[in-house]
């Protein structure tokens, strides 16, 4: 597709999509928002991107290959569900550790293993998806 | 405790993550062979876990059940994955031999482990959703290695394969849908109350045929195996022989637990329904393999006919019967996944699988010969192979309950079993090679040879081991029988003791 | 409402298999998807529909305020949704590659992994 305007609004479009994909994924755990929703946002931009300019530009920007991210993804996604052993909870079971206060209204901020758990989905997704799309993309 | 139960699945999921990430080199396949052994190690200490304790229940995420995801074993899951475990084992050794590295590129050793990921989850989960959540993880994993390759006859294969299961997915998946409708829960120690309690049992039984027709597409039941001979042959060796051992089994599992735990309100209607199938299951299969002229489209065949066997154990539904099921499940998984290897060798060595165009292996090489009697002799029920005691069981079963037919069903198939075998034996290795090659092993380098031939002896020295001492192995079929038809453990240890 | 839904799902069934029986790969997918669309539907269903607000807990307190939803079908739905659009691109994929190699897509012309015997 080669339009000036799709691919001049593109850059801005993408820039936005991918910085909402962050907000989602970090507004998870409390509100609607998460690693998925994240993680489709942030396909989204990248699809936007290839479409505007070409798949081989989109892949040059993700720098490494969509496969690897989801395979890394899932890695983090175990690792977060394994944390919990080291405090004998069951497998998956959320740690939490607040800084500056002992809950969630005194806290600046938390450290959790629920974080990191849906960033490891975010990665999945954005990964799955965008490896499922530059395959097809590739072939037509 | 609840790690015992996590590992088995988390060990194989971490594999797949590194093998992936270094597929690119020779370290995919040594990543896979460590992680297939550490597997083997987590589902020992389950095994022995379960051994001391009976059952063993962990709640993911600290929620309790009914509301959590519950991973749960019992005698039966324990060894489901301790064989898994082997199998996946076996078959990453065997991959150093067969697997090129032009599809180790492409991912084969992450699909691989995923796959056996799969499985174990599916094993081990006490949640009926859950269970459709790894079903579909190994139907994914399963797609991947399927066509992992591309050659057209796979492709071809893939497209029946994925057709199919997918449909049966989706049928299992209405029929959780209704059975969530009907009692509210998911969890299957507590569907295993909630059923009893329903009030329309005639929509239980009616939802009771779609988890039957979902499982049996799986399991390859008559009339439901169709895909099973079209895709079978075509994927690498290694693949076929973890789709002979597992996959089908898997189905057979999901059924023995949802129709001992969960479906037994209406045991005569059925219960009746699965003997038939059963017996059509098995005489279908051996005649189909009878047809056949190739070594792989041969094997398949024989696992719908085996297939019949263990649903049989399901379907009398008397102790003595479903502990031949357990039996038949455990000795069905080691000799077929053999069988498969076996052909994988064979192919190797004298270039083909079709069985007019091959020869000559008794005499080139009388030790893989030995190999293959054994897994062959066992399938079809010889003394003292552990197939003799599995269909022994089986057999005695049906006569204790007067059932003369179907045991007389299950008789002349074993009988036309080893027809079958008798073929492969005397096309394969008994006749001469038609182009006159002499298949010797010293026709491939050693670091082929010997990666394909441990395991194929590693899995002949279990079958004969249980042929030889069914002792111990009986006895624990006996307990995981007593389980299944008393399902008060499993249900006490899900949902904890109340008042 | 379930009534509708029931009769929805007895449309889409009835389509999918309509589409299902063709020879045509890509129409056998295309029922596919109706059908696992019916199946997420039965699903829906039988979480009952009810009027009710988002089951959440609001801040400070242990249960929802008022009537909620049942938000456990919705999960599943998800979750089968999520699964299924995995499994049918790839299926997708699939028949893309199969085109392309086998330059057909009508499931009696296909038979590479089982050749007529008297094809040979």
């Amino acid at each position: 597709m080669n339009s000036i305007i799709f691919t001049a609004a593109a850059r801005l479009l993408v820039a936005l999509l991918l910085v909402f994909s962050v907000f989602m994924l970090l507004r998870g755990h409390n509100l609607p928002g998460g690693g998925f929703i994240g993680g489709l946002l942030g396909a989204v931009g990248f699809i936007v991107y290839s479409l505007a300019c070409g798949p081989k530009e989109a892949k040059a920007a993700l720098r490494c290959s969509p496969e690897a991210l989801a395979m890394v993804g899932l890695g983090i996604a175990l690792a977060a569900g394994l944390v919990s052993v080291f405090f004998g909870d069951p497998f998956f079971t959320g740690q939490w550790y607040w800084v500056g206060g002992d809950s969630y209204e005194t806290a600046a901020f938390s450290v959790n293993s629920v974080l990191v758990f849906d960033i490891g989905v975010y990665l999945v997704v954005l990964g799955g998806i965008l490896s499922l799309t530059f395959a097809f993309e590739e072939e037509t | 405790m609840s790690w015992l139960l996590v590992l088995p699945i988390a060990i194989p999921f971490a594999t797949a993550v590194f093998a992936y990430l270094a597929r690119a080199s020779a370290a995919g396949r040594w990543i896979s062979l460590g992680g297939s052994v550490a597997s083997l190690l987590a589902s020992s200490a389950l095994m022995v876990g379960v051994l001391r304790e009976g059952v063993i229940a962990a709640q993911m995420s600290s929620w309790d059940a009914p509301f959590g995801i519950t991973l749960v074993s019992d005698y039966l899951s324990a060894v489901m994955v301790v064989i898994t475990a082997i199998t996946g084992l076996a078959t990453a050794i065997y991959a150093f031999g067969e697997i090129s590295e032009r599809l180790e590129k492409l991912g084969y050793h992450a699909l691989f482990q995923t796959l056996i990921a799969g499985v174990t989850g599916a094993f081990l989960t006490g949640d009926l959703f859950n269970l459709y959540v790894w079903f579909e993880v190994m139907l994914i994993a399963s797609f991947g290695l399927l066509v992992l390759g591309g050659s057209r006859a796979q492709l071809d294969a893939g497209i029946r394969y994925v057709a199919l299961n997918l449909v049966s997915t989706i049928v299992f998946l209405a029929g959780i849908g209704l059975l969530y409708g009907v009692t509210g829960t998911l969890n299957m120690a507590d569907l295993s109350e909630a059923v009893a309690q329903a009030e329309n049992q005639n929509l239980i039984t009616v939802i009771a045929i779609l988890f039957m027709i979902g499982f049996g597409v799986k399991a390859a039941v008559f009339p439901l195996f169709f895909w099973l001979p079209a895709s079978y042959h075509t994927p690498s060796f290694a693949v076929s022989a973890v789709f002979a051992g597992l996959l089908t089994k898997v189905g057979v599992y999901a059924l023995m637990r949802m129709f001992t735990l969960v479906f037994v309100g209406d045991v005569a209607f059925t219960h009746e329904i699965l003997i038939w199938v059963s017996a059509l299951t098995m005489v279908t299969g051996v005649l189909g393999a009878a047809a056949q002229t190739d070594f792989r489209k041969i094997l398949s065949f024989h696992i719908i006919s085996q297939i019949g066997y263990m649903v049989l154990g399901l379907a009398l539904y008397t102790p003595l019967a479903l502990m031949g099921g357990v039996f038949y499940l455990v000795h069905h998984i080691i000799v077929k996944a053999n069988l498969f290897l076996v052909s994988g060798v064979a192919k190797k060595l004298t270039g083909s699988t079709d069985l007019n165009r091959i020869g000559g292996l008794y005499k080139s090489s009388p030790f893989l010969a030995a190999l293959f009697i054994i897994p062959a002799f066992s399938l079809a029920g010889f003394p003292p192979l552990s197939g003799f005691w599995a269909k022994y069981l089986i057999v005695k079963a049906a006569l204790e309950i007067d059932a003369w037919f179907i045991a007389f069903v299950a008789l002349v198939v074993g009988l036309l079993t080893i027809f079958s075998m008798t073929k492969i034996w005397g096309m394969a290795f008994w006749k001469p090679h038609p182009d006159g090659i002499d298949p010797e092993p010293a026709r491939i380098s050693p670091a082929v040879y010997w990666p394909m031939m441990i395991p194929i002896i590693g899995l002949a020295i279990m079958t004969v081991v249980i042929g030889l001492m069914p002792e111990p192995f009986v006895q624990f079929a006996e307990i995981a029988a007593m389980q299944l038809l008393e399902p008060d453990a499993y249900v006490t240890t899900v949902l904890g003791v109340r008042p | 409402m379930e009534a509708l839904t029931a009769l929805l799902v007895g449309v889409l069934v009835a389509a999918s298999v309509y589409l299902m029986l063709a020879r045509n790969f890509l129409r056998f997918l295309f029922g596919l998807i109706l059908l696992s669309n019916a199946a997420n539907l039965v699903i829906f269903a039988s979480g009952r529909m009810t009027l009710g607000a988002p089951a959440l807990v609001p801040y400070g307190m242990d249960t929802p305020d008022g009537v909620v939803g049942n938000a456990l079908p919705q999960a599943l739905v998800l979750t089968a949704i999520v699964i299924g659009f995995g499994l049918l691109a790839f299926t997708l994929a699939l028949a893309f590659e199969a085109y392309r190699r086998l330059r057909t897509l009508d499931t009696d012309k296909m038979n590479d992994a089982e050749p007529r015997e008297d094809a040979k």
